[in-house]
């Protein structure tokens, strides 16, 4: 018989190929892009013109921001709602699929229905004046009133994403060996105590995936935002798609792509330090 | 005692928690103009019409942004599972030297922005002269869908116990009729659920597909870039129309969710 060990590496080459056509070749386009000028030259004309642009600014901040509200929110609901679970007998699939629509409903989608909510003779405004707070339909997603488009989009990617933390808590629950908890509770652990001590450790990998996918998610924000604010509302992501679509721009979009990929490089690192370091200190 | 009551009553706090904002954007949809418009809205279904959703599908390019979203869908299932699931199976079945280093760039791909791949795509499709068409959509969706693909595929495969092709081995089948008549009907349904999440991911995508399309838009391409110029029934129609197919799709592959997602994030 014929050796076989080319076997794999034939069946994986097609996706290698792909994947170094459509990431690493991509990656490598956006750097170069980023730092040549239209000559070709190189330059740092791109990263000048997108820090001295007027919403560059506003779109770090509001960016890190979101992003800094958004993730914790989802991570202390979902891994709530995974608890919850263990704690229902009843109707425990009704539950899951409920819970888990969310999954499939894009940010778009996600940011239309809360337009209809949040919108100036929507169902917030209906409500308010229902309970007599006001008496004219108030203009919540404007210009004038980041703060509100904030909590908008907070709310729509609260509402959307949480799902997924909780798809990823609820695997990893399902990887840790029931004895550990059976174990605690022989010597005494109250539920709170086993909780803290043995599954929220053993909990750690998923959580550190949940985490580092979120965040990039999250940093990467954008059609929420249009949908509920325009560009009321500056985030990365929005800049880098107003400046190739709309200035047709590509080297500033470019540097924008840059910016976000360098924040979520630094962000994937620190929890990897971060989480490893408490892992081996729980251990 | 009481917890219990707690607990399902927290449970049911947040079913109505994802479920409202559903029905509201439903009840918009299917609902009059005027009622749209009205003031104060009520939580209950206002007048029952196909007013506003068929408003939606009257104006022009919505059927064919629906078109072009199926076909970059379809074809986004069709490449990640050809591409994936042979590198599912060699995960799954070989010990192989750079079997490591292969799942690290895989987990990598995820972790990447798609503003840094969508960008570059978008200049070099125009060059190669594919910009604008559902192919270099899916092309870019693929290579969303397709570590997902990879991970969940081999997770599959590594389910199905290998005595079984063994066996078929013994028996005179090789090792790809050993394949297709003893693994790939076990793992079917599975694979399907990774074709459907496939299909999910490019339905829902709309970076990319607003910027690599023109003319060619896939549906939320479309919606997004019409956001700000429409009237408010066009987009609630619009953003109903985008949730449906979630909701069936959560609905069929609801077996698969935890399991696949488990794996797919070791």
């Amino acid at each position: 018989m014929r050796s076989e060990r080319y076997i794999p590496y034939v069946l994986i080459l097609p996706s290698v190929l792909f994947l170094l056509f459509l990431f690493a070749w991509p990656l490598l386009e956006a750097l170069l892009l980023s730092v040549r000028g239209s000559g070709g030259q190189w330059t740092l004309e791109n990263f000048q013109r997108m820090a001295a642009d007027l919403y560059f600014k506003d779109a770090v901040k509001y960016t890190l921001l979101l992003t800094v509200v958004i993730v914790p929110l989802q991570v202390v609901m979902a891994l709530g709602m995974a608890m919850l679970l263990g704690g229902i007998s009843k109707g425990r699939d009704l539950f899951l699929y409920v819970w888990t629509i969310p999954l499939g409903i894009s940010d778009l989608a996600a940011g239309i229905v809360w337009l209809a909510i949040f919108t100036e003779r929507g169902y917030l405004n209906s409500f308010l004046q229902g309970i007599g707070v006001i008496q004219q339909p108030q203009l919540w997603l404007s210009y004038e009133t980041p703060w509100m488009i904030f909590l908008a989009v907070v709310a729509a990617e609260v509402w959307r994403a949480t799902a997924i933390v909780f798809v990823i808590l609820v695997a990893g629950l399902q990887l840790i060996p029931k004895e550990y908890g059976e174990a605690a509770e022989v010597f005494g652990a109250r539920p709170w105590q086993r909780f803290w001590k043995v599954t929220l450790p053993l909990l750690m990998p998923s959580l550190q995936v949940a985490l580092i996918l979120r965040t990039i998610l999250a940093l990467e924000v954008f059609a929420v935002v249009v949908a509920l604010g325009g560009r009321n509302l500056p985030v990365l992501a929005g800049e880098a798609y107003y400046w190739y679509n709309a200035y047709q721009n590509p080297g500033v979009a470019a540097a924008y792509a840059v910016i976000i990929l360098g924040i979520s490089v630094v962000a994937t690192i620190l929890y990897l330090r971060l989480m490893r370091s408490k892992q081996e200190g729980a251990a | 005692m009481n917890l219990r009551w707690l607990y399902l009553f927290l449970a049911i706090v947040l079913v109505l928690w994802v479920l409202i904002p559903i029905f509201l954007i439903a009840t918009l949809a299917f609902s009059d103009r005027p009622s749209v418009f009205a003031w104060p809205k009520g939580l209950l279904p206002l007048q029952f019409s196909l007013e506003t959703i068929s408003f939606f599908f009257g104006v022009e390019g919505v059927w064919k942004a629906i078109r072009n979203s199926l076909t970059v869908a379809a074809m986004t299932l069709v490449f990640s599972v050809l591409l994936g699931a042979p590198a599912g199976y060699a995960l799954a079945r070989y010990r192989f030297a750079g079997a490591d280093a292969y799942r690290l760039l895989i987990l990598m791909t995820r972790a990447f922005p798609l503003a840094i791949l969508a960008i570059p795509l978008a200049v070099q499709f125009i060059q190669v002269g594919i910009y604008d068409t559902a192919f270099g959509v899916a092309l870019v969706h693929t290579a969303l869908a397709l570590p997902f693909a990879v991970l969940v595929t081999s997770s599959l495969f590594l389910g199905i116990p290998k005595e079984l092709e063994e066996a078929a081995w013994t028996l005179g089948c090789n090792r790809i009729q050993a394949f297709l008549r003893v693994v790939l009907p076990l793992a079917l349904p599975g694979l399907a659920a990774t074709a459907i999440f496939a299909f999910v991911i490019s339905w829902n995508e709309v970076f990319a597909a607003t910027l690599l399309t023109l003319r060619e838009r896939t549906l939320p391409a479309f919606l997004l870039t019409s956001l700000n110029d429409s009237p408010l029934p066009f987009r609630f129609a619009g953003g109903f129309f985008l949730i449906v197919p979630a909701l069936i799709f959560i609905f069929i592959i609801r077996r698969y969710l935890f399991t696949l997602w488990g794996i797919a994030n070791r």
